[in-house]
């Protein structure tokens, strides 16, 4: 991030789509739709970054992340890891890739296999990809992991009923650290504990990510938390991505109208400004993924829509240096209110995506 | 408890080992006891079978095989507990001995069905796809036969004899199995440690036996107890028929057969306990089944 000669990003997705069959009959079933989980979706991380991808449920954003884990095989599309197409990869070099690319899941009641004990679990990823064969030094590993990631070490012979819902998504980070991974998928990794937790977990993955030069993809609802945690947000919308830009430039200068929209939805802690706050949600529901609307998948519910948004797909336009948008209205009209365009060298290592 | 209690708690949580209260094997055991009392009586009935069939050698007080004319079609009195037969055998030493070739047949039928079942219904809800329809339509023809004339169709094609019986009844058995154990399979597959342990590039063999089977095993228990009492009637079954346990080796389905026909009025006893100790067995077995799904069943399971 400081200087080095441009590399390769260390994931790039082209064109990922993600269709599921819909289909229908029992003995000769037909498909008579898909739902089009994951339609196009283009995005870069370089490395020791963090990229945010936020959306409302359904979006898409979980399938993305699965995909690029390779648990879900993509209908379209490449998955590119440090320059390698994981979807070409054969058996042994997929093992391989394994090593470097690992996952946090959101649920960390349902992540664990509960009849395992927590250091077997932490082991077990160790001594099948015979990092360390001696059962000893893997013992030490797994509490030197536990260490790392807070946990108190003698955690090792317990069950995961035995803890709590923090400790337990700790023993899933120590967990996907246990082979020393460059990437890390965290697939609402903070979304199901309390807030007080989310905040020592949301901690802890950065202080991971600057102790081990580790790489995220961080995907999330909770738009405060990408916030704090994202160098740069991409916003999904059934299926594509609408918008994508540095953190604080998407968070203070929202372009699309639909991010506009899911930012504004985010309360105010203040009940007084809550209450004074004008709000316009969007018209209307999230259209179906199985029949989404032509052209801007938006343009439904869009209040710039204009009649030629049905038609026409909108492609991602670098509106402002990094900033980059899937509307083919919006121009760089809403003027920033709170910062002017001088934050735009905020982070001169961002490129397009 | 306080957020800033909570925190503590998430950070450096205390590791107590006196705060966990550890029930002993007695204190699980005596609390089934009490709640499932016919569940005992099931348990006792198969603890007892259990010791009769491996202590038969000391328990029959006559050799099971071994005729002694001058004592044929005997009524029960102090020498012949429970009389003797058309061929002057011992009943009593005969069940005792009946019961260690049910023990065989049914235990071995129920393990070898229930484990292959267990396997290939995990493997067939993990890989899923043409693997799981072609494994399922295969179960379907295999359980479209009843338990007993599928069993028959076997003995007819192998032949009869202990081993033979055995794969006859564990043929039947599996397809029942492999069908109840794959839906719970289904279940656990969609849980994410699942595909944590494929993120982590686990081998596919690994994911079925050290994180899908272990987690479908509280179902497949309960089964393997009810497979058991099938096993066990479906040997009496064919015995009865003739396709089973060939004389003079001692089964119960043999010694009923032979009893049932011709001496059921002239000498009742002949048929009369073989039929009583089947019965029991399965009954006993059945109970015991039940009552140990209800215990372990965490939501009639009450504290």
């Amino acid at each position: 991030m400081n200087g080095v000669p441009p590399q390769p990003p260390l994931l790039e997705v082209r064109g990922l789509a993600m269709h599921f069959p819909v289909s229908e009959g029992v003995l000769f079933s037909r498909r008579i739709g898909a739902v089009k989980a994951v339609d196009g979706v283009d995005f870069s991380i370089e490395r020791g970054e963090t990229l945010g991808l936020v959306g409302e449920s359904g979006c898409g954003k979980t399938t993305t992340g699965r995909c690029i884990l390779r648990l879900e095989k993509p209908t379209a599309g490449e998955v590119l890891f440090d320059g390698r197409d994981i979807g070409r990869m054969e058996r042994e070099e997929l093992t391989a890739l394994r090593r470097r690319m690992q996952v946090i899941f959101q649920d960390p009641y349902s992540s664990l296999n509960p009849r395992m004990k927590v250091g077997d679990i932490i082991a077990e990823p160790i001594k099948v990809h015979s990092v360390q064969p001696n059962a000893r030094r893997r013992r030490e590993r797994v509490r030197e992991l536990l260490a790392v990631c807070g946990l108190d070490p003698k955690f090792a012979d317990r069950y995961p009923h035995e803890m709590s819902g923090g400790q337990r998504q700790r023993v899933g980070i120590a967990r996907a650290l246990a082979l020393d991974p460059e990437f890390i998928v965290c697939d609402e990794a903070v979304s199901a504990l309390d807030v007080s937790i989310q905040a020592q977990v949301v901690n802890l993955l950065e202080d991971l990510r600057g102790r081990f030069g580790l790489t995220y993809l961080f995907i999330a609802h909770d738009l405060s938390v990408v916030r704090h945690l994202c160098q740069r947000v991409a916003v999904m919308y059934l299926g594509r991505i609408v918008e994508m830009a540095a953190s604080d430039e998407l968070f203070d200068n929202p372009l699309h109208p639909y991010t506009q929209a899911l930012l504004s939805a985010v309360p105010v802690p203040d009940p007084r400004i809550e209450a004074r706050r004008e709000f316009r949600p969007p018209k209307g529901e999230v259209p179906s993924p199985i029949n989404p609307p032509s052209g801007c998948v938006f343009h439904p519910r869009c209040p710039i829509a204009v009649e030629s948004c049905q038609d026409r797909r909108p492609a991602l336009r670098e509106l402002r240096p990094g900033h980059w948008v899937a509307c083919s209205e919006v121009s760089c009209h809403p003027e920033p209110q709170a910062r002017d365009l001088s934050m735009n060298a905020k982070d001169p290592s961002l490129r397009s995506g | 408890m306080t957020i800033v209690a909570r925190e503590r708690a998430a950070v450096s949580p205390p590791v107590e080992e006196g705060a966990e209260r550890k029930r002993s094997v007695l204190d699980v055991g005596w609390q089934f006891v009490r709640r499932q009392p016919l569940g005992t009586f099931g348990l006792v009935i198969v603890l007892i079978m259990f010791t009769t069939g491996c202590l038969a050698d000391w328990i029959a007080p006559f050799d099971p095989e071994e005729n002694d004319f001058s004592a044929m079609m005997q009524a029960p009195s102090w020498v012949h507990l429970l009389g003797t037969d058309q061929m002057g055998r011992d009943i009593f030493s005969r069940l005792v001995f009946g019961a260690r070739t049910a023990l065989i047949v049914g235990f071995t039928a129920a393990l070898v069905g229930g484990f292959l079942g267990l396997v290939l219904g995990v493997a067939s809800a993990y890989f899923g796809g043409w693997f799981d329809l072609v494994f399922q339509r295969v179960l379907d023809v295999l359980m479209a036969f009843p338990l007993i004339i599928l069993a028959l169709a076997v003995v007819a094609v192998f032949g009869t004899g202990v081993i033979n019986v055995i794969i006859a009844i564990t043929i039947p058995l599996f397809p029942r199995c492999g069908r109840i154990v794959r839906a719970s399979a289904l279940a656990v597959r969609e849980i994410p440690y699942v595909d944590a342990a494929r993120a982590l590039g686990f081998s596919h063999a690994r994911i079925v036996l050290r994180h899908m089977m272990p987690n479908v095993l509280a179902p497949f228990l309960i089964l393997l107890s009810a497979f058991v009492g099938q096993a066990i009637l479906a040997e009496a079954s064919l015995s009865y028929l003739g396709l089973g346990v060939q004389e003079p080796v001692p089964a119960w389905g043999l010694m009923l057969q032979g009893g049932a026909e011709e001496y059921a009025t002239t000498a009742p006893w002949i048929a009369v306990f073989p039929g009583l100790a089947i019965m029991l067995t399965v009954l006993g077995i059945s109970l015991f089944g039940d009552a140990l799904r209800d215990a372990l069943d965490p939501k009639l399971r009450t504290r």
